[in-house]
């Protein structure tokens, strides 16, 4: 060019630095922002952490997760030989009597490692926990940043294999929705309120587990000519739709399985008394 | 509302320093604040280096940041603001910056260099291309972008970490690899080019960690991180992280992606 326009040679004065790296707009603040960014990641925080706090208190706490005809999703399936009795619920003695601690910790691990690696609650976490960033255009604290390409992060890419897994468990937990359609005498044809909850609370668990990415990809997402696969192109429509709702959901069924929990505490622990509908 | 004197706040400075300059300016009617930044050329500033063109949303050239949000110059109304509110304007903060309100944004054509071109499928030649509209759908979204470049400015790989510079190519170009995997007709596979590992390993798909600001950013409205990053994850899953899959293509002896 003849303009005498030309960008000056900046790349040779870059040094290892965020965006007061040397060759950048000289502006010290780390980020010019007016609004509240910082509301979203506190809010996230404070959700996933109430949930957290009281997750874990329900799953080590070994006791009022059996009310019949209900059993909290913390605890479906049942895998040790201490579990409580079921009556044609899911109590299935895999571990036997060795295993000493809460049954709950068996089966959590599926649809915690399924959130954990969910591509929306990575999204969340990351930011509110990690402030990796921790708002859009506001500068991170981290001095390195390696993503998911290294160990530990790299595992996010199990994702698909926990998707199956919470497949089967949410398999299980319609099963106990099916089962809460009875009495405490074990009798069919009958309805409470925790039935309705059960309904509400399955729902949502399934909508969030087919809203999944990965679920998106096996369905019909990872095809090139849609035009060859009509009826996979119709469930990859059918995800997609539910797919951007998946952060709505996430919340709305992380919220429903630990009202389903806390409603079976409390009829468990004689605290409420489940009103019959029929 | 009838016109009004806003407070702004423009960087002013080159690659040796600068520092955030006030102005008092006139705001009218249905202006947006590329509008504004005119004004100032006009009637303070007249040295004040900003680039833009179109106006209208579709060039990508006015690119900055506006109270520390990336953002089209163009297409931010001044309506959105207070009348009472300080409006700071900066260049884009990922990019080195040659003067005022202009960044070097070479970055970015260095890295679309990198993303290997359209493959033409054998035995067609131009003009026999036939492709379902469904098949290309998702192709067609990626195409919109005006390449504004709001996406690699926001992103927190590039912006916060000068250093992965070289091994990340940032939304806007992974995007690009999604969209050239997606496309019905691209026969980088027959010629040897495994696009879907080239993500990883070339491109530094591994990087992304999917928090969506990238999304946010884009004026166009491109659902880059549902619609391209993380299909794209996926599909590199396929090639290198998943047994099962790798397995099946070996025993049907066939792409997974037909």
């Amino acid at each position: 060019m003849a303009t005498g326009t030309e960008p000056p040679d900046t790349e040779s004065h870059t040094v290892s630095g965020g965006v007061r790296t040397g060759t950048r707009a000289a502006i010290d603040a780390p980020h010019l922002r007016t609004d509240r960014w910082w509301l979203a990641p506190a809010a996230t925080a404070a959700g996933l952490l109430a949930f957290i706090v009281y997750s874990t208190w329900r799953a080590f706490a070994d006791t009022d997760y059996y009310a019949a005809p209900y059993v909290s999703p913390f605890y479906s399936p049942c895998l040790a030989e201490r579990c409580a009795p079921m009556r044609h619920g899911p109590n299935w003695e895999l571990f036997g009597s060795w295993w000493g601690i809460s049954p709950a910790i068996i089966i959590l691990i599926f649809p915690l490692g399924f959130r954990l690696t969910c591509y929306y609650y990575r999204k969340a976490y990351y930011r509110g926990f990690w402030a990796s960033p921790p708002a859009c255009a506001v500068a991170e604290p981290h001095k390195k940043y390696t993503g998911e390409t290294r160990f530990p992060l790299i595992l996010q890419n199990i994702h698909r294999y926990f998707f199956y897994a919470a497949i089967v468990v949410a398999g299980i937990l319609t099963y106990d929705t099916v089962l809460s359609f009875r009495n405490e005498k074990y009798e069919w044809g009958h309805m409470g309120l925790g039935t309705l909850v059960f309904l509400v609370n399955i729902v949502l668990i399934w909508a969030y587990t087919i809203s999944c990415h990965s679920c998106r990809h096996i369905v019909g997402g990872k095809l090139r000519h849609f035009s060859k696969h009509p009826v996979r192109y119709r469930a990859w429509q059918f995800v997609g739709k539910l797919n951007a709702r998946h952060m709505q959901l996430a919340w709305a069924s992380l919220v429903s399985v630990a009202l389903a929990d806390f409603y079976v505490f409390l009829v468990a622990s004689g605290a409420f008394d489940d009103p019959r509908f029929f | 509302m009838s016109g009004y004197t806003a407070h702004f706040k423009v960087w002013r400075g080159d690659v040796k320093g600068g520092d955030l300059e006030d102005f008092k300016v006139e705001v009218n009617d249905g202006e947006v604040v590329l509008d504004i930044i005119h004004r100032l050329q006009a009637t303070q500033a007249p040295d004040l280096a900003v680039r833009w063109n179109c106006k209208a949303g579709k060039c990508g050239s006015c690119s900055a940041e506006i109270n520390g949000r990336p953002r089209l110059m163009c297409m931010t109304r001044m309506s959105v603001f207070t009348q009472e509110e300080t409006i700071t304007v900066t260049p884009l903060r990922a990019f080195p910056v040659v003067r005022d309100l202009v960044t070097n944004v070479g970055f970015n054509y260095q890295k679309a260099r990198e993303v290997p071109a359209f493959v033409p499928p054998a035995g067609l030649g131009p003009g026999e291309y036939r492709m379902m509209q469904e098949d290309v759908d998702r192709s067609q979204e990626f195409r919109k972008c005006i390449e504004c470049f709001l996406c690699q400015d926001t992103c927190h790989v590039v912006r916060d970490h000068e250093e992965n510079k070289p091994a990340f190519a940032g939304p806007r170009f992974l995007m690009r690899v999604a969209e050239l995997d997606m496309h019905p007709l691209d026969a980088a596979e027959e010629s040897g080019l495994d696009r879907k590992k080239t993500a990883q390993d070339e491109h530094g798909l591994g990087y992304c960690n999917i928090t969506k600001c990238c999304t946010e950013v884009c004026p166009e409205g491109i659902k880059i991180t549902d619609n391209a990053l993380i299909p794209l994850k996926e599909r590199a899953v396929d090639r290198k992280y998943d047994p099962l899959v790798w397995l099946g293509s070996k025993i049907r002896r066939r792409s997974s992606a037909e």
